[in-house]
């Protein structure tokens, strides 16, 4: 089972970085996570030297920590597609799709075994970016709390993202269909809270709970809850049963 | 090894294959022989439990396709109309990579896969991105990966397709070879290729098997008598008519400056009364030679029901 689940995961892993997928996204995100690092810092900075002079100071956390880690979710929003695109319309168009399901595996160890390769690129992804809260570990001394937090909500709301692109990708095999739609429909459970306000009481209470977003800003507090993991873990869930169905049913057609 | 009965497929409203029933023995060389749409994939697709079928039951290697695919699959070698290779990937990579999804263990993992390299002569590639190698060599690969973990049943859809000629017999020796030890079916619409490989071969038309019989069977059962092909210098039609006397003679048809005879089978051997009545008449024969009944013809009226004379080579006998 495991075993099974790992040969697909280091397969879609390596070919990540067999191609210039993963030297592309790792770029970008780390290019444009470090802009805003740098600009946040800066920001901050500022703001510390005109608490200074008598005003009301800002925390690290309040000042960088959630800022920060809130940009980065939207960063990989828009990552998230170029990671997932390919995972089953590649199979589908190279007709490789037939040698997995021809091989003594069960769909769900592909479907898990792909959903694994997309989070382990976001891993190391993640991985990476731990030199900022070092650089802020070696000049304040932020709460750590919120920055674990922030880390494993990332990694969860990274992980709705690909099920999403997984799910989408196996929908089609064009590519970029694939990454289009996850990108609309990711963007589209970020900001489904909007529409709370203009619904009833009923939708309001539902739509808010939808909204991807709405969920991370406890981890940004540092704070844990069950709830929003059970959330995120569902969200997942869904993804993954969905495209275990349409990959059943592709092979009916 | 294989039992096949009352398969049937539907894609949508469209019968993919109909009712179908036969039965491989273990060890056995089957070919699949149709024209494009016949069924014969859509037949292996569901033999590899790729694929469900509306209706019917298929055995393969004494698990059912249905309830056990998984078994099925460990048993089973598929090589798919495409090769299912992935670009990026070296040779080498790939096929330790397709043995680890039919769980080789890992200790025999790395000789299993340099058997396959030598039996499909791969050795030369088996370093370089599977992408930069032509058709041919792909192919190659997506039957290496086929062979690898020693399945029971291989299935090969049109395995020497984009193959060169030295390939195709290269390739066409292996298959033959695995015959024994392991099953094979595979699928063709190039005629001779069945010939040269298969014990027994399957026709099918329009989802339905037309024919079920080895190839001297098959030949045997469509040669009405023997048919030889004269190329005369001046054909006429009184020494058409001269010929067509001669007892034994059933027939006698021209096209031009080529006659077509054919004799009666099991009569008494008139061939040199032929030539020489040819000669006698001033036809001027230039080339007198058997017109074997090839697979095509046989093929061809098998699957092709409505039209009878087109499919015959000539209308006239």
């Amino acid at each position: 089972m495991f075993r099974n689940i790992w040969t697909i995961a280091q397969r879609d892993f390596r070919s990540y970085f067999t191609s210039p997928i993963a030297y592309v996204v790792i770029g970008a995100f780390m290019s444009i996570v470090g802009f805003m690092f740098f600009f946040n810092l800066d920001h901050y900075v500022r703001q510390m030297a005109f608490s200074a002079m008598g005003n009301k100071g800002v925390s690290v956390t309040d000042g960088i920590v959630r800022p920060f880690y809130g940009n980065m979710n939207v960063i990989l929003l828009f990552i998230a597609p170029m990671i997932t695109m390919r995972l089953f319309s590649e199979e589908k168009k190279m007709h490789t799709i037939e040698l997995l399901m021809t091989s003594p595996l069960t769909l769900t160890e592909i479907i898990v075994g792909k959903f694994c390769s997309a989070m382990l690129l976001v891993g190391v992804m993640l991985l990476v970016t731990s030199i900022y809260p070092i650089v802020l570990f070696s000049a304040f001394t932020p709460d750590y709390g919120p920055i674990v937090c922030s880390y494993v909500g990332t990694f969860l709301l990274a992980g709705c993202y690909m099920a999403v692109g997984l799910f989408l990708s196996s929908m089609t095999e064009n590519q970029v269909v694939a990454a289009a739609s996850t990108f609309g429909v990711g963007l589209m459970f970020w900001i489904i809270s909007w529409a709370a306000s203009a619904a009833g009481p009923f939708w309001s209470g539902l739509l808010t709970n939808l909204s991807l977003i709405g969920r991370f800003n406890n981890f940004g507090q540092g704070l844990l809850n069950s709830a929003d993991i059970f959330f995120y873990l569902s969200y997942i869930f869904v993804g993954l049963f969905l495209t275990h169905r349409v990959m059943d049913s592709y092979r009916w057609r | 090894m294989i039992s096949v009965s009352h398969l049937t497929k539907f894609y949508g409203p469209r019968k993919a294959i109909d009712d179908l029933s036969f039965e491989v023995q273990k060890g056995e060389i089957v070919g699949f022989l149709g024209p494009n749409g016949a069924g014969k994939s859509t037949t292996m697709k569901i033999l590899t439990g790729f694929m469900p079928a509306t209706d019917g039951k298929a055995v393969v290697a004494g698990h059912d396709v249905f309830e056990d695919p998984i078994s099925v699959k460990r048993n089973v070698g598929y090589l798919p109309e495409t090769p299912p290779v992935y670009t990026e990937m070296k040779v080498k990579d790939y096929l330790e990579f397709t043995g680890k999804l039919h769980q080789v263990p890992t200790t025999s993992l790395s000789k299993s896969v340099k058997n396959a390299i030598e039996r499909t002569s791969l050795g030369d590639v088996q370093n370089r991105l599977i992408g930069n190698l032509s058709k041919g060599y792909r192919q190659r690969v997506g039957l290496a990966q086929a062979l690898l973990h020693n399945p029971k049943v291989l299935i090969l859809d049109e395995p020497t397709v984009g193959l060169d000629p030295k390939q195709i017999i290269e390739i066409r020796e292996l298959i033959k070879s695995l015959g024994g030890d392991h099953t094979v079916i595979l699928s063709s619409h190039i005629l001779p290729e069945v010939t040269a490989i298969c014990q027994r071969i399957i026709v099918l038309a329009r989802g339905k098997i037309a024919a079920e019989d080895s190839l001297e069977g098959l030949t045997m059962r469509m040669k009405k008598g023997l048919i030889y092909s004269m190329e005369v210098k001046k054909p006429s039609s009184e020494g058409v008519d001269a010929i067509r006397k001669i007892p034994g003679i059933s027939g006698v048809s021209s096209n031009g400056s080529k006659l077509l005879v054919e004799m009666t089978a099991g009569s008494r051997d008139v061939r040199d009364q032929v030539v020489e009545m040819a000669v006698n008449r001033g036809m001027g024969v230039l080339e007198f030679s058997p017109e074997k009944v090839s697979l095509e013809e046989i093929f061809l009226q098998l699957t092709t029901e409505e039209n009878h004379s087109a499919a015959a080579h000539a209308g006239g006998m």
